[in-house]
């Protein structure tokens, strides 16, 4: 099967292991990856803070970038479900509204890719350790992809998954939310960050780096001692 | 009161919600039991997500033919005996009561709880007139008792503690008991029996209007709307214009969503009726009645993009289920509507300058829309809004504007995107310690102020992708 990566702008720039984990993934699963060169940002960044025109621009540049991939599969729940978005914002440009159609319908998340199109729930990965996993927000409410994540995690060798107190809760990221109410922000997020030390995990594990890199963040600021891994590095751990 | 609460800024309100750890206490342990009790409801129905679909379907149905409805109530309503008045403004609504308040010459009024009057801000101006007002429920009985405005639009005393209660109670009461909630419920009782029973007026909010037969339907928990509108002789209903169903059946589908959304209960306690006024030859009902229809803005929403946030039930499943909520409280939104609801209704009622922050107050986590029982999608109508912010109103900061213009540039154009993906690294080397930056430049401070920010770990993807593209050549 022939698929197109989709690094996400943030793990292309700041954590290139989540997009090398994930094309290896896909590669063991079978599939022949490329990586289109012209790919950019989902917009979400403007997007979600009123700036239509501009996420557009970004928007119409994802579309001209995987034109011709036949899957886009990216390592993060939020930024593929505002892929999924598109044809709404476009369904009143008639030079955009089918290309969107199009373009949203073969966007998939990774997790979700391996299970729903794969077919594929152990992918043979080994990780020794007590992990809890946060399921983002975007992720199960937008794209609707909750068990998928949860499915690879059980049957990965040597992880014991508990349950995140909350686990449904917002970490309190929201992109600029989290420096236009950075008071909200924190307090949301150090809630979460207890919960997390509450389960006593070694490692806590999603699928979404924003969320991540703002949990982890703030656990480090803390002093805390939990390591904050995306699920492609479990899954791409033999 | 009116939809706004007060004058004092976004910020300091957030930050009062903050530090008062009695109400941030109270409003979590609340927000958990409703929710767990709305996620057991939901589950033990079954097919929660078919009457949600339902639900939603009744409520597009209704406002699509709004005008259809109104004039069958109306009707309906005159037919039984009762005063229709519709009001386009709150204070044509306020002018219309206290003029019957007036004509009645009446001393007190006792009021069953209603989010519209105090969005119209009836009890004011009925003191105007010399009218005593009494809440009869017990969380506004409270909160009069303690001239404090709603949290919350279910639980309007969500905020409050049972010592704050108590406390209030001895004050203003003279009470004496203890703090547990059944000693004060009956103390509350005892107190409002000799208001029920001097009151000359009784006013009523709605939660659905049954356009076929002209009820107004009332769902409490207390039954004191049942004493509201069977001892005094006059009694008043007022209503949003949107508060509206066909039918008994469809009332029935929604009160079902309602109460279950609401606090997890199967059915409410209590349903109240009021089919208009006693007529010749019936044995109850009040002597007159009067139906009030509040527009204050309702009708400029109507046939926009935020036509579906007039489906609201106003059951509060959205703010149990909100962690911005939980961790400012209701205040906070300085509007009787607070939560994802009110973030959405209140700039659409009373427009964007007093309220331009609500909008943004927001991870757009989308918990809202999930739990809404009539799937109102409110996270994207409150992206609506912010494009209405900045792109209308232009009320947006220039430094985000500029940034916004930079940041489009930068995702439509490949070349300076790689670029930027070569040099974060080394521009970010001199704040950079053990791949982690504790201390970050510009736009980066707000967010290193709380949690440490993650360094680029080398080079980035893209130009690690390229050189093993060259590598698998060549080898
Ligand atoms: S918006 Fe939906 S969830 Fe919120 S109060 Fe209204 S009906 Fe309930």
């Amino acid at each position: 099967m022939k698929v197109s990566l989709f690094s996400t702008c943030l793990s292309d720039i700041l954590f290139a292991d989540v997009a090398k984990n994930t094309l290896e993934i896909l590669e063991r699963v079978g599939c022949e990856v490329d990586y289109p060169m012209e790919q950019t940002c989902c917009g979400q960044p403007a997007y979600n803070s009123g700036y239509l025109q501009e996420a557009k621009q970004s928007m119409k540049q994802m579309m001209k970038a995987f034109k011709h991939s036949e899957y886009v599969v990216g390592p993060s729940g939020s930024c593929v479900g505002m892929l999924k978005e598109y044809p709404k914002i476009f369904a009143d440009d008639p030079e955009w509204a089918e290309e969107a159609k199009r373009f949203a319908a073969k966007c998939y998340e990774i997790t979700e890719f391996l299970v729903d199109v794969m077919g594929v729930t152990d992918v043979g990965s080994t990780f020794k350790g007590k992990v809890t996993f946060h399921s983002s927000c975007h992720m199960k409410r937008i794209l609707g992809v909750k068990e998928q994540p949860k499915m690879l995690l059980r049957n990965v060798k040597g992880v014991e998954l508990v349950d995140l107190p909350m686990e449904e809760d917002c970490c309190g990221f929201g992109g600029t939310f989290s420096v236009k109410n950075p008071v909200i922000s924190q307090e949301m997020v150090s809630e979460k960050s207890r919960h997390v030390a509450e389960t006593e995990a070694e490692y806590l594990v999603g699928a979404d780096m924003g969320c991540l890199m703002n949990i982890g963040g703030r656990m480090r600021r803390e002093g805390k001692n939990v390591k904050v891994v995306h699920i492609t590095e479990i899954l791409n751990t033999h | 009161m009116s939809i706004k609460l007060g004058e004092v800024p976004y910020k300091d309100r957030v930050q009062t919600g903050i530090e008062d750890d009695f109400m941030r206490q109270a409003v979590s342990s609340a927000q958990g039991r409703f929710r767990n009790g709305r996620l057991t409801q939901a589950a033990e129905l079954g097919n929660w997500e078919d009457w949600r679909e339902l639900g939603s379907e009744i409520r597009t149905h209704t406002l699509q033919n709004l005008d259809y409805y109104l004039q069958q109530l109306s009707d309906n309503v005159a037919r039984r005996g009762g005063h229709v008045f519709f009001a386009e403004t709150a204070e044509e609504a306020n002018q219309y009561v206290k003029n019957i308040i007036k004509k009645k010459q009446a001393k007190k009024v006792v009021k069953a709880k209603s989010m519209v009057t105090e969005e119209i801000g009836l009890n004011k101006a009925l003191e105007e007139v010399g009218a005593e007002v009494v809440e009869s429920d017990l969380g506004e009985w409270i909160l009069q008792l303690d001239e404090d405005p709603p949290s919350h639009i279910v639980t309007p005393a969500l905020h409050k503690n049972r010592q704050q209660i108590r406390e209030t109670f001895a004050k203003k009461k003279g009470y004496t008991g203890s703090d547990t909630p059944e000693e004060m419920a009956a103390f509350a009782r005892e107190q409002l029996r000799q208001d029920f029973l001097a009151a000359d007026v009784g006013v009523t909010g709605c939660n659905f209007a049954i356009a076929e037969s002209g009820a107004v339907t009332l769902v409490t928990n207390e039954g004191n709307a049942e004493m509201v509108t069977s001892l005094p002789d006059t009694v008043i209903s007022v209503m949003g214009m949107e508060r509206i169903v066909p039918t008994w059946e469809e009332m029935e589908v929604l009160v079902g969503l309602l109460t279950r959304a609401a606090v997890g209960q199967k059915l409410t306690s209590y349903i109240t009726a009021i089919t208009g006024a006693r007529l010749e030859g019936e044995i109850d009902g009040p002597e007159e009645f009067h139906l009030v229809v509040v527009d204050n803005g309702r009708s400029k929403i109507l046939g926009t993009e935020f036509q579906s946030a007039l489906h609201c039930i106003r059951c509060a499943a959205c703010i149990n289920a909100c962690p911005v909520y939980r961790h400012i409280g209701g205040h906070a939104y300085n509007s009787i509507y607070p939560g994802p609801i009110g973030a959405v209704i209140t700039p659409l009622l009373e427009g964007y300058d007093d309220h331009k922050e609500l909008p943004y107050a927001s991870t757009l986590c989308a918990a809202c829309t999930e739990a809404c029982p009539v799937k109102i999608p409110l996270h994207e109508h409150l992206i609506r809004h912010r494009q209405i912010i900045v792109e209308q109103e232009k009320k947006a900061p220039t430094a985000e504007k500029l940034m916004m213009k930079g940041f489009a540039k930068w995702s439509s154009s490949p070349g300076i995107y790689n670029l930027s993906a070569k040099m974060a690294k080394p521009a970010l080397g001199p704040w950079t310690k053990d791949g982690m930056i504790e201390n970050g430049p510009g736009p980066l401070k707000d967010w290193t102020d709380a949690r440490d920010f993650y360094a680029p770990q080398g080079q980035s993807f893209r130009a690690w992708f390229k050189q093993r593209q060259k590598d698998g050549e060549t080898s």
